[in-house]
């Protein structure tokens, strides 16, 4: 009897949270010691599925079918290709180092591990789903939680109201951490109606008779309704995945959220709406892709540059780090714009990347923020000498975000540029990479601010990181200069699901 | 007396009772109101009764005064209810449900 | 693999084990000293290893797949050995070699997690190098490219509590990935265009005239654009200077024999392609005799003795760029060789009186020779070295340049070149006169440095006179110009030193006087300036695109954010207006029902079928 890894992957989380809620109330340390289990399990799932993932055949493996509604054609189908392996391994990457980044939250931690544990089923759901409905049934799951969790556990900041909708932040309590919960949910609930929308589209359009992807991928829609589904896709897969101007709720987001939430939510959730876009968007809908795909790009563009300045004039660490996911989200999209092999290569390859970069960073981020107690730049200085592991942890994410070589960072954005010159509009490459000068200003100013210098005379008591902290710091480095240095660990398994996605495309 | 007559009396006593629902404060004064709608109702069933020699409509007016009768009684009891407790029966003093 | 792939992948992979060791196992690297023992095994394995090559003169390309894809890797990393490399790679190991051991006296005082700090980016420095000048393709290329970046950016900022090492080192990181973006575009161009980064299969095709493509030109411009930034060339020369910040040893491996060279190492390993666009060679000379004519003016106005240095390395380095652009590569090759040797003299010696006096300024030196006879005897080999005196080193390599700029017929950067001539071996002898010679300052007893630091000078002046004597017998790859090219260039260096002489040994011309007479007055305003570029520069990005920057911040919180929050607001502002139809009062519902049962009767009555 074959294991259904998938399905083992996918729910451990969610009978980790069960277990905690029901046998581990009030014993702290019992909580996160199931949490390690259960995520841990997922992790060595994820990773037994990497080694084990047929590399030359192409099409979805580890195939899972259990009929739920015969009748309108909704069944619990799961499957992995190249694309959502490599995500499925970053999911588990992300959320194993996000256990141990939560280690000291105390306030009520068995709610908070077993809320942010329901959310990772959600996730993996998300991305090993074959069927539309129960795709979206996972959506929800990733999102809700997020309101409880931000609004409970988060961090309150302090916006002062200018301009001329001054009064609408007074009004509506810009900087609170309940209004970053609210909007984050709110803004990303509006993004699944479209979705809802165009997966009931296809739906009917195909007679009505089965939500599964693989049956949807042999109709052929008509070229209206894939334009506008695609563009449907694009604006609700997009919301999340932070495409500009429906970007907003992802720096108040972000900032307000414990860390562990920040860390799978740029780590992993934008991606979710990249992978949307790829996998239904692009998967589907050929010809929609083929059309859109100017817009796709040039927003893409604007993300990249637009993301990176607003990075650069944040005076607020997590800001800092939220601008640069919306930032480096514009080269996941450019790269899957690009219509390429090399560029939707790179695409899905950023995806992994800058997970587990921006991972890196929002775990270290809250480890300063625990030290220090603030997220003021301006008042920093000097930390280089007292946390020296922290420092570096700090310059390799850094390094990696403006993609120097031997990073994984580099790998990807060398794929766009060389997917973005291949493209049908090669002006595409000259802002990308002017992208990559922006971030190296505003992410070298920051470490430079934050480590370097003389020490700051704000500060007293900091110290480096301790014990279980080091567990994701440590982890995250090395996954990010392992995939630097031997790209070919990601990149082979992935061709094999760009390669017929994109034969489809381009035979339009 | 053709029948239009009797529907158009029929018109004006509704639009009297409806102007006393609207108007008036007093909740037994409402109440009145009401029963003139309900009378104005009665008076339509009964005409196009007799001028359509369908006996439905006598049917259903006496179903009409029966509910009437109801009504009657259980407004009337939540009124003094309410002036127990209020010490008023004046409509505009009383919006406990107000959003 | 047989040894003439492997040997060269063990020179490689030395460095590149001691920087796993030390980053990975902590209490060696705090050990300090411990950890410099480590790393100077390793290179001196290395260099061993680099000899053997060079010295069997191997020639070799070995590469295996890096980015797979389905129609052949797109990128593949791998070993090129040929005579252009090895050399190279003996140079990169000696130097490192003898910088490493030098540190060990120069930062005795260093705590040693620091120290173990230092020698874990010297280590990772030493193999990046290496794995840049053995790459048999553009991308791996850039790979080390960006990574002796890396070093130069960490190593600058070796002492980072320090905001001017720390702006130093941003900065240096900044300009050159000015250069850097147009070194990327320009590959991938490249890469679009023939599907391929490797150097073999692009020769081959331009060997072939199979290379017509478009706007080829323009890529290998943009593929220059690297080398200006890496390279110190005019405009993007500025953080050359600053980078001094970092500790003297740096500055000598770093700022001047290797990782500044790597731009004039790639314009001469892609030599083949240049070839076919000579507009841009043309360019590419004239930027180079400009840099080296501006850079020399700079010079003579510096008080900083490192800084005096590292405008001349800019200044040589625009000779090199000067001779690839005239079309004589191997001149250009010759004197980064030269170059990197006594340079590097010249630092350390630098270094070994900056360690004695604790001073950089050279106006607070002063009869240092007799305090200090080895340092002095070391540092003027350097200096008539650099001067071009005949039968030292510097003279072969930079006649050469000069012959080939000349038969090239480039006349406007000849002059350019020869005047400089003049100048560097006036500055270089200003310094010389200032520190070692005339009064001694009263405080402070300096003296020749620990054995640990004098043996690396004296190996580097050794090697400086024997490689000049070797150029001299033999007829090693070296030009010979026009009969009056060697003269006029010894005048020209006389000349210099004379001058020098006369103004600070002698005292009979007085520098503010001459700095006061048109046209020097211009010059020296302007050089003391330093032309506005750094603040240009500072300008550019402080006001420019921080500025801009802030603008965009405060539109996104602002307005589209703003927009967001308006749409909000005013629901919530609508929800409060709505509110009031819930009155509570009965007779109100009562009224709306009405209301709306007269309505649908109009509609119904009047509403067109």
């Amino acid at each position: 009897m074959t294991v259904p890894v998938l399905s083992l992957i996918t729910w451990s989380p969610f009978a980790g949270a069960l277990l905690i809620m029901f046998t581990a109330r009030y014993r702290p340390l019992a909580v996160r010691l199931i949490a390690v289990a259960t995520t841990g399990v997922s992790m060595v799932g994820a990773l037994w599925l990497y080694a084990v993932y047929d590399r030359d055949a192409a099409g979805f493996q580890f195939y899972e079918k259990v009929p739920l509604v015969p009748p309108l054609g909704i069944s619990y189908e799961l499957g992995v290709d190249g694309i959502s392996l490599l995500l499925v391994l970053l999911t588990a990457v992300i959320i194993f180092a996000g256990v141990f980044a939560s280690w000291t939250v105390t306030v009520r931690s068995q709610e908070f591990y077993a809320l942010l544990l329901a959310l990772v089923t959600g996730v993996f759901g998300v991305f090993v789903a074959l069927d539309l409905f129960v795709f979206f049934l996972f959506y929800e799951l990733a999102v809700l939680p997020m309101y409880l969790l931000i609004g409970v556990w988060g961090s309150s900041g302090e916006i002062r109201p200018r301009g001329i909708f001054a009064w609408a932040y007074r009004e509506t309590g810009v900087g609170t951490k309940e209004y970053a919960a609210m909007k984050l949910t709110l803004y990303l609930l509006f993004g699944s109606a479209f979705i809802l929308v165009g997966i009931f589209a296809l739906y009917v359009n195909a007679g009505a008779s089965s939500f599964s992807f693989v049956d949807l991928e042999g109709v052929s829609f008509a070229p209206a309704v894939q334009r506008w589904v695609f563009l449907a896709f694009y604006v609700g897969f997009g919301v999340l995945a932070g495409i500009w101007p429906l970007h907003t709720w992802s720096p108040d987001g972000h900032a307000s959220a414990p860390t562990a939430v920040s860390m799978l939510h740029a780590g992993v959730l934008m991606k979710l709406g990249a992978y949307g876009v790829v996998r239904l968007g692009m998967g589907l809908l050929p010809s929609g892709a083929v059309e859109l795909a100017w817009l796709m790009g040039t927003i893409a563009c604007v993300n990249i540059v637009y993301g990176a300045l607003s990075a650069m004039a944040q005076t607020d660490l997590k800001y800092v780090i939220a601008y640069s996911s919306v930032s480096h989200m514009g080269i996941v999209m450019l790269g899957a714009a690009t219509l390429t092999e090399t560029g939707l290569n790179g695409s899905v390859f950023q995806m992994f990347a800058h997970g587990v970069m921006t991972g890196l960073f929002f775990a270290l981020v809250g480890l300063v923020y625990e030290k220090a107690h603030s997220r003021e730049i301006g008042k920093m200085g000097g930390f280089g000498a007292v946390m020296p592991g922290i420092a570096t942890a700090f310059t390799m994410g850094s390094l990696s975000s403006l993609g120097l070589p031997a990073t994984a960072g580099f790998i990807a954005e060398l794929l766009t540029f060389l997917g973005a010159w291949r493209s049908d509009h090669r002006w595409w490459l000259f802002p990308a990479v002017a992208g990559t000068f922006l971030t190296a200003v505003y992410v070298l100013r920051v470490a430079k601010q934050i480590f370097w210098g003389p020490p700051s005379p704000h500060f007293q008591h900091l110290e480096d990181a301790r014990g279980p902290e080091w567990v994701a710091l440590v982890l995250l480095v090395t996954v990010l200069v392992l995939f630097g240095m031997v790209p070919g660990l990601a990149i082979a398994p992935v061709d094999t699901a760009t390669l017929p996605l994109l034969a489809r495309i381009v035979g339009f | 007396m053709s029948l239009t007559a009797y529907l158009t009396l029929a018109a004006l006593v509704f639009a009297i009772g409806l102007f006393g629902v609207l108007t008036r404060r007093n909740a037994i004064g409402i109440l009145l109101g009401i029963e003139l709608m309900f009378n104005a109702v009665n008076i339509n069933l009964v005409a196009f009764a007799r001028f359509h020699g369908d006996l439905l409509g006598l049917v259903f007016t006496l179903f009409t005064i029966a509910i009437t009768v109801a009504e009657v009684a259980v407004g009337l009891a939540i009124v003094i209810v309410i002036f127990r407790v209020r010490r008023t029966v004046e409509a505009d003093r009383l919006d406990l449900l107000r959003g | 693999m047989d040894a003439t792939v492997w040997l060269p992948v063990l020179v490689l992979g030395l460095p590149f084990a001691s920087f796993v060791l030390l980053a990975v196992v902590a209490p060696l690297r705090r050990a300090g000293r411990a950890a410099g023992a480590v790393s100077i095994a390793a290179i001196a394995a290395a260099f061993l290893g680099a000899v053997l090559v060079w010295s069997v003169g191997f020639t070799r390309e070995a590469t295996w797949t890096w980015i797979p894809a389905d129609d052949g890797p797109t990128a593949t990393v791998g070993v090129l050995v040929d005579p252009l490399a090895n050399a190279m790679l003996v140079l990169v190991t000696l130097v490192s070699l003898l910088v490493q051991i030098y540190s060990l006296a120069y930062l005795h005082d260093e705590r040693p997690p620091s120290l173990g700090r230092y020698y874990t980016f010297q280590s990772l420095f030493a193999f990046s190098m290496l794995g840049l000048v053995l790459s048999p393709s553009f991308i791996q290329m850039f790979v080390f490219w960006e990574l002796v970046g890396l070093c130069s950016y960490l190593l600058i900022g070796y002492w980072y509590a320090r905001p001017t090492a720390a702006r130093a080192a941003v900065k240096a990181f900044w300009i050159t990935k000015l250069g850097d973006l147009g070194f990327v575009i320009g590959i991938v161009m490249l890469w679009a265009a023939t599907d391929t980064f490797e150097f073999r299969v692009l020769f081959a095709l331009a060997q072939e005239h199979a290379l017509a493509i478009e706007g080829l030109g323009t890529i290998m411009f943009l593929i220059y654009l690297g080398a200006v930034g890496k390279s110190a060339q005019f405009p993007l020369h500025v953080w050359l200077p600053d980078a001094m910040e970092g500790p003297t040893p740096v500055s000598a491996l770093i700022h001047a024999a290797t990782m500044v060279t790597a731009g004039v190492f790639m314009v001469t390993r892609a030599q083949p392609l240049f070839a076919l666009v000579p507009d841009v060679l043309a360019l590419i000379g004239w930027v180079g005799a400009f840099t080296a004519l501006l850079a020399a003016t700079m010079a003579c106005v510096e008080s900083d003795i490192k800084r005096v240095l590292a405008y001349s390395t800019v200044s040589q380095l625009g000779y090199m760029m000067a001779a690839a652009g005239a079309g004589a590569p191997d001149a250009g090759f010759l004197h980064l060789l030269t170059h990197g040797l006594f340079k590097a003299l010249l630092f350390l010696g630098a270094g070994a009186v900056i360690h004695a006096v604790g001073t950089n300024d050279i106006f607070r030196m002063g009869g240092l020779f007799r305090a200090m006879p080895q340092t002095g005897v070391v540092f003027i080999v350097g200096t008539l070295a650099l001067a071009g005196f005949p039968p030292l080193a510097g003279f072969f390599s930079k006649e050469a340049i000069l012959a080939g700029v000349w038969e090239a017929d480039m006349t406007g950067p000849f002059l350019m070149l020869a005047l400089t001539v003049l100048l560097t071996a006036f500055y270089m002898f200003r310094v010389v006169f200032l520190t070692f010679f005339g009064r001694a300052p009263a405080a402070g007893h300096p003296h020749d440095p620990s054995w640990t630091m004098r043996a690396p000078l004296w190996v580097l002046a050794a090697l400086t006179v024997l490689v000049g004597l070797r150029l001299a017998l033999g007829d090693v790859g070296a030009h010979h110009g026009p009969g009056w090219l060697a003269p006029l260039s010894v005048a020209a260096a006389l000349g210099g030193i004379a001058l020098a002489w006369a103004t600070y040994q002698r005292g009979v011309v007085d520098p503010g006087g001459l700095a006061a007479t048109f046209p020097f007055s211009v010059v020296d305003l302007l050089a003391r300036r330093r032309y506005g570029l750094d603040t240009l520069y500072a300008g550019l990005y402080r006001g420019f695109l921080l500025g801009f920057s802030r603008l965009i911040g405060w539109i996104d919180r602002y307005l589209v954010d703003g927009v967001l929050n308006f749409l909000s607001a005013w629901t919530l502002r609508g929800g409060d207006l709505l509110r009031h139809i819930q009155s509570g009062h009965a007779q109100d519902y009562v009224y709306g029902v009405a209301f709306g049962v007269l309505l649908l009767f109009v509609w119904s009555q009047w509403w067109p079928r």
